[in-house]
């Protein structure tokens, strides 16, 4: 008799085909449940939801922060110069007699500053109470003439912004998802379920499985964000979105699918290592390393083009390196390319060093065990 | 059949099972009997595939047991596991979907488990909110519910309720009886005794006896019987060919060569008064057990 499962009864025959599992639909299986098992997490869905309002707020809000402070001004002015003054200003239009009619109105508080010809009757008088209105004077002053070099080059705050901005997004999506994935490994470890598991799929599968589904979720969370910070851009008319961050935001989002799937493998990998949830930072705290010290090096070298250039190498910090040397535009166009090609190649190295680990340490329990230990061991 | 052959495991230098060599035949349900310590769970591990051992082979009617034959296993590990947060119906079908059932027959069959088990009120709570003991049932269902042919079971009746067990029992006759080998482990060895049609026992990873039931209490009976009297029954003692090894007054327990010689102390007593009982002596699977793994 052959050893496939044969009917031994009706009530067996239905639609079962008892027979193993194929690899991608066991891990698909698994990538379902971690999938709607987030979906259904309150937390996950409240924490999407006020980060896609955060960054929505701060795309629409963030050009009329400046003008939240000049409002309401009202200029007073001789009705002579009136079409002069409300050229050079959005401010409220107060027409006077004369200066001195001018003057009373800004100190009964009618009025902020005013505009009258001078004395001497070829140029302008500026009057206000205590502080010299700024942006009146600019405009009704001569400029000198002025040469700029690079007149669309990138503000440097704006720069150090959206490096904190990228570098935040992956740092702390991979953080949160990647202690995520370490969870869920130590939960099936715990409840010993990873042996009935075991008992129907592989490790391998169950490990593909888990990173799949992680890194689907948290895809998709990261690209919802991009979508939203693309739609407020347009929406606002923010020319900062519009013009420099497409580019970025569009390489961004491969980068960190890849290095995602790579830093989740390695949270799994670790975190078999242990049998209970408080010992997954002893195995996993080189991995957060990993993620902390390129986030650093982010915030610190943002404006440091070489520097930058190197961490774009690093599948670490390439996912934060690349889209803010984007935004300089100081990247050939294979550079981002072969950034992403250096993350493929490691990240599948680092899947099969974390497979590796993962089906050694499993079924392990008790004291938690060393990344060497698990390498050299044979179960 | 699942034959267990020759099957040795070796953790560094210490040895878990040596030699361990068995049988689960079809359609019966085979109790796996051993101390703490004994081997059993590793046992089932390698039979599982989900450890390998270090000598030796699991066969299926001959040939080398195949990852497709395993995944048809129903299996429960000795430290039960399932999803805490998750619902009961919900984590049974993912599980069978492991298995390559799809999911609305494997609705259908766990609920179809739950119900029988007493448990179809709680489908659609998480696990956690459930008893120890229901959460046992849930367990159990989960390893039943991808039809199963064939089962492999740690300790399935540990915490169940005396209710509970007929249930439980009665859903894994119903397995058997479709001609699936059945094979769990107990320390209730009552329950074992009751049930069973095949016995293994097993002590320091070697397995000191296996069979029938019958076989087993045969190999393993000293010819021994009990006589209850009015009068004493100290002149048993005198006789030839036979050994008393307990004596009370009107009753004495004796050894004799063969049924015929006992029959000669039947005789006698009734000679010498009332005779209560006179019945052979029939070891409990305890005493066997404890007699077998020392």
């Amino acid at each position: 008799m052959s050893t496939t499962p044969a009917p031994a009864s009706a009530d067996r025959q239905v639609d079962y085909q008892t027979g193993r599992v194929g690899f991608w639909k066991a891990a698909s299986i698994v990538a379902g449940r971690e999938i709607s098992v987030k979906l259904r997490s309150k937390a996950f869905v409240i924490a999407t939801v006020i980060m896609l309002a955060f960054v929505i707020a701060a795309i629409i809000l963030a050009p009329r922060l400046g003008g939240l402070f000049d409002q309401g001004g009202t200029v007073a002015t001789t009705g002579d110069l009136s079409s002069v003054v409300s050229e050079v200003t959005d401010d409220e239009i107060m027409e006077v007699a004369d200066a001195q009619a001018a003057r009373d109105a800004i100190a009964a508080g009618d009025a902020d500053s005013a505009v009258v010809a001078s004395e001497d009757g070829d140029g302008f008088l500026v009057i206000a109470e205590r502080e010299m209105p700024q942006s009146l004077v600019e405009a009704l002053s001569v400029a000198p003439e002025v040469e700029l070099l690079d007149p669309n080059a990138p503000n440097p705050f704006l720069a150090m912004f959206i490096a904190l901005g990228f570098g935040v997004v992956w740092f702390s999506s991979a953080l949160t998802f990647g202690n995520q994935t370490a969870n869920s490994v130590v939960e099936e470890k715990q409840t010993r379920i990873v042996e009935m598991l075991l008992a129907s799929v592989s490790a391998k599968a169950l490990l593909t499985g888990k990173v799949m589904g992680s890194s689907i979720i948290a895809i998709a969370q990261v690209t919802l964000i991009g979508i939203a910070a693309v739609i407020g851009g347009v929406a606002s008319g923010n020319q900062i979105v519009l013009d420099g961050l497409a580019e970025p935001i569009l390489w961004f989002i491969p980068l960190f699918a890849v290095g995602f799937v790579m830093i989740s493998a390695l949270y799994a990998a670790g975190a078999s290592l242990v049998s209970r949830t408080e010992d997954i930072p002893s195995t996993t705290q080189p991995i957060t390393w990993l993620l902390t010290l390129p986030y650093m090096a982010i915030v610190l070298f943002f404006s440091n083009q070489t520097a930058l250039q190197v961490m774009s190498y690093i599948p670490f910090s390439a996912p934060v390196a690349v889209p803010v040397r984007l935004f300089y535009g100081t990247t050939e166009w294979w550079e981002p390319v072969l950034s992403l090609a250096i993350m493929i190649v490691t990240t599948g190295l680092l899947i099969l060093f974390s497979a590796k680990v993962y089906e050694r340490a499993l079924l392990r329990t008790g004291k938690a065990l060393k990344w060497k230990e698990a390498l050299s061991s044979k179960s | 059949m699942i034959h267990v052959e020759h099957v040795s495991k070796t953790f560094g230098t210490h040895q878990v099972l040596g030699n361990v060599d068995f049988t689960i035949k079809p359609g019966l349900m085979t109790g796996f009997v051993g101390g703490n310590g004994a081997g059993k769970t590793t046992t089932m591990r390698i039979l599982l595939g989900v450890l390998d051992p270090s000598e030796g082979r699991v066969t299926v009617d001959g040939s080398p047991i195949t990852p497709a034959y395993r995944a048809g296993i129903g299996y429960m590990p000795e430290e039960r596991g399932l999803y805490p947060k998750m619902p009961v119906l919900e984590q049974i079908v993912y599980l069978a979907r492991l298995h390559g059932v799809s999911k609305p027959a494997a609705t259908a069959k766990a609920e179809e488990l739950l119900e029988r088990l007493g448990l179809g009120e709680r489908m659609k709570d998480p696990l956690e909110s459930l008893s120890l003991g229901n959460q046992q049932r849930a367990q159990i269902v989960a390893a039943l519910t991808h039809n199963p042919h064939a089962l492999v079971l740690d300790e399935p009746f540990s915490g169940l309720d005396p209710m509970a067990v007929e249930n439980t029992l009665e859903v894994l006759r119903d397995v058997a009886d479709t001609g699936a080998p059945v094979l769990f482990s107990s320390h209730q060895l009552d329950v074992v005794e009751r049930l069973c049609d095949e016995l293994v026992i097993i002590a320091d990873g070697e397995i000191r006896a296996a069979g029938s039931r019958q076989d087993i209490r045969d190999a393993n009976t000293v010819p021994a019987w009990d006589l209850h009297a009015d009068a004493d029954t100290g002149w048993v003692r005198g006789l030839t060919g036979i050994e008393v090894t307990e004596f009370d007054g009107g009753f004495v327990r004796f050894r004799a060569d063969s049924p015929q010689a006992a029959d000669t102390v039947l005789r006698q007593a009734i000679e010498r008064g009332t005779v209560h009982s006179f019945t052979p002596v029939r070891p409990h699977l305890t005493e066997i057990f404890q007699e077998v793994i020392r």
